[in-house]
């Protein structure tokens, strides 16, 4: 067990390291940080200091060394912008992109489970119908396109919410909701698949054959199994909190995470769309490695599984 | 002769007329059979027949989209549309049901001391420390080494054959009248096999439950079973006494079976297979279901469905072409197959 927990670390820092490498590559690759903060315009002698100063002259690889160093150190720089460790930059806005996909992941787990479930037990029926071509409209309309649809239903049409801004708890309503939605749908649908696969196995009729009552088959026998693949997808939702909210945040003007990445990349401010890529990486990597545990917890075949690979 | 001692009294499970349809196509064309108590009843026919669904019927068992008509009745009261609560008291009760492949038809991710202890919890009315107890005594009781142990095991940590052993215990929990095993041993080794359907029967001995065993294999049913219902195309075709249906089948479907069947003893003999197919429940010719498989088939037999009919005293058989041995013995009340 303890050498499957190190296998997986392993594997979470190499998955990471990994994604800083990328970012770095991508970054570096698609344009010229110094042209791009001191605009092309600007004195010649203006950009070589600025390339001195920030230590863009030096070979890439000693670049990427010393990016990487400082990153294992836990110093991640400072946004070529404004001069502010990126770190804290990043960490000021993750309040406000929380405050946006806690309460959308709230919905998605409070309604697209139940309505997943629901929809199985009640295969073919109006309901499961209902859900069904709701949770395909959910997740195939874009959600910039639903948000827009929202805003103009809700703040413009009906002029009930606000349609951009933070002020207050109100000016959430409509992102979260264009958030949950989505993930409600991709959920019902999952944990629908997820139950129906379950509820046609054999030891739910052996559950049945032996007297216990339906609605305990469901919760005692069928549930447990059908949470595994469901996990998964949940798992990648708590991963995506951080990062999930991109185009949510800009189309709402909601000053996240989200609207930082976008801000940081148009210019070329590295530090801060590291630090944040790393983060985004951790999460994802945390969940993923939260998700691994949680099928062992879940299905002891896996734990058997990951006994096997430890000997 | 069991078989008629148990005739006197009332039957513990008469099955009257019962028919199932999936989506308007009719899969069990009226069934009548009778399981008296300790009796142990074969159900043979290749796959498809409706051996599976009869019981599965009976117990409330197939999905929504099955039409079920007809009667079962336990010790009087009606089964089919009984009320679930009725229905849950009867599974795993009266009634116990295995199935043909332990591996899945228990659950993976719950103990099995558990999956046992929830059958003594609901029709025991054990709880607690007595449940163990009783699961183990159970584990026990049918031949699982360390039992202690294996309570809580998962299933996927025991072999094929311990898992049927395993869901044969589940089964006892109820103290049912009668075990329906549907195929226990077609997944299983052929050594495991024998030592499963030993099991089974020294279990019927000790507690005197019936035991309806549903195979393709008449050699199972052979070893097992005091009586025979035959089932093709979701008809009984022919019920007799073991003894007697092997060593003189009536039924020209029976008669085939046997003859793909290898001898157990003697000279080998080349096998005779039963030519062509089983029709579809869609596609069921007219009147007899086997005709057109049928060596003996005359005009006559395409004209209606043969009655399952009094051939011998004990015997019936649904073939025109049977003649009856003797003269049938007259019961005035209704005779079940």
């Amino acid at each position: 067990m303890l050498r499957f927990l190190l296998v997986r670390l392993f594997r979470a820092a190499l998955t990471v390291a990994l994604v800083v490498t990328f970012a770095f590559v991508v970054l570096r690759m698609s344009g010229d940080p110094a042209l791009i903060i001191m605009s092309v315009d600007a004195p010649p002698e203006a950009i070589a200091a600025f390339r001195k100063a920030w230590g863009l002259d030096d070979p890439i690889w000693l670049q990427y060394l010393r990016y990487f160093s400082a990153i294992g150190q836990g110093e991640l720089g400072q946004s070529m912008r404004d001069g502010r460790p990126a770190m804290q930059l990043v960490l000021e806005r993750i309040p406000a992109t929380l405050a946006l996909t806690l309460p959308a992941l709230a919905l998605k787990l409070g309604i697209g489970i139940p309505a997943g479930i629901y929809a199985a037990l009640h295969r073919d029926s109006l309901m499961d119908r209902i859900v069904m071509v709701t949770a395909v409209a959910g997740f195939t309309v874009p959600s910039f396109v639903l948000g827009l649809v929202l805003v103009l239903v809700f703040s413009v049409q009906l002029g009930w919410l606000p349609s951009g801004g933070q002020e207050s708890w109100r000016h959430a309503i409509l992102p979260v909701l264009t958030l949950g939605i989505g993930g409600a749908a991709v959920l019902a649908r999952f944990t629908r698949s997820a139950m129906l696969e379950v509820l046609g196995q054999s030891y739910i009729r052996t559950a049945s054959a032996k007297g216990v009552p339906w609605p305990r088959v469901v919760r005692g026998h069928a549930l447990p199994n059908a949470a595994v693949p469901t996990v998964t997808v949940v798992g990648f939702m708590v991963g995506s909190l951080i990062a999930g909210a991109v185009v949510v945040e800009s189309v709402f003007s909601w000053p996240g995470v989200g609207r930082l990445l976008v801000v940081a990349v148009a210019n070329r401010d590295l530090a801060v769309v590291q630090c944040i890529l790393l983060l985004v990486a951790m999460t994802m990597v945390s969940a993923n490695l939260i998700v691994d545990l949680l099928y062992g917890v879940l299905d002891p075949r896996l734990r058997s599984g990951a006994k096997a690979g430890a000997h | 002769m069991t078989g008629l001692t148990s005739r006197e009294t009332s039957p513990l499970v008469a099955i009257r007329d019962l028919a199932v349809s999936f989506d308007g196509v009719k899969v069990l064309h009226g069934i009548d059979l009778a399981i008296h108590r300790g009796e142990a009843v074969g159900l043979v026919g290749e796959s498809g027949c409706g051996k599976s669904v009869t019981w599965l019927a009976a117990l409330g068992l197939l999905p929504k989209k099955a039409t079920i008509s007809g009667s079962v009745m336990l010790d009087g009261g009606e089964l089919i549309g009984a009320a679930p609560a009725t229905l849950d008291s009867v599974r795993g009760g009266r009634i116990a049901m295995i199935f043909q492949d332990p591996a899945s038809a228990l659950n993976p991710v719950i103990k099995l001391g558990r999956q046992v202890g929830e059958a003594l919890a609901l029709h025991g009315g054990l709880s607690g420390k007595a449940i163990r107890a009783e699961a183990k005594r159970l584990f026990d009781l049918v031949g699982i080494p360390d039992a202690a142990r294996r309570l809580d095991a998962f299933p996927h940590e025991l072999s094929g054959g311990q898992n049927q052993r395993v869901m044969i215990a589940m089964a006892l929990a109820g103290k049912p009248d009668i075990l329906v095993a549907d195929e226990p041993t077609t997944a299983l080794d052929a050594t495991i096999q024998a030592q499963i359907l030993e099991l089974l029967t020294r279990i019927r001995r000790e507690t005197n439950m019936a035991l309806v065993l549903i195979s393709h294999d008449l050699g199972v049913i052979s070893e097992t079973c005091d009586r025979v219902c035959v089932m093709y195309a979701g008809r009984i075709i022919e019920t007799a006494a073991s003894e007697a249906l092997f060593a003189q089948p009536l039924h020209p479907y029976t008669q085939g079976l046997l003859a793909a069947l290898p001898p157990l003893e003697g000279v080998r003999r080349r096998l005779v297979p039963v030519e062509g197919n089983v029709p579809e429940p869609w596609n069921l010719p007219p009147g007899c279901s086997f005709a057109p498989r049928c060596p003996r088939r005359v005009e006559a037999c395409a004209m209606r469905v043969p009655l399952l009919a009094p051939k011998t005293a004990d015997r019936r058989a649904a073939c025109i072409m049977t003649p009856s041995l003797a003269q049938p013995q007259h019961r005035p009340e209704p005779v079940y197959a």
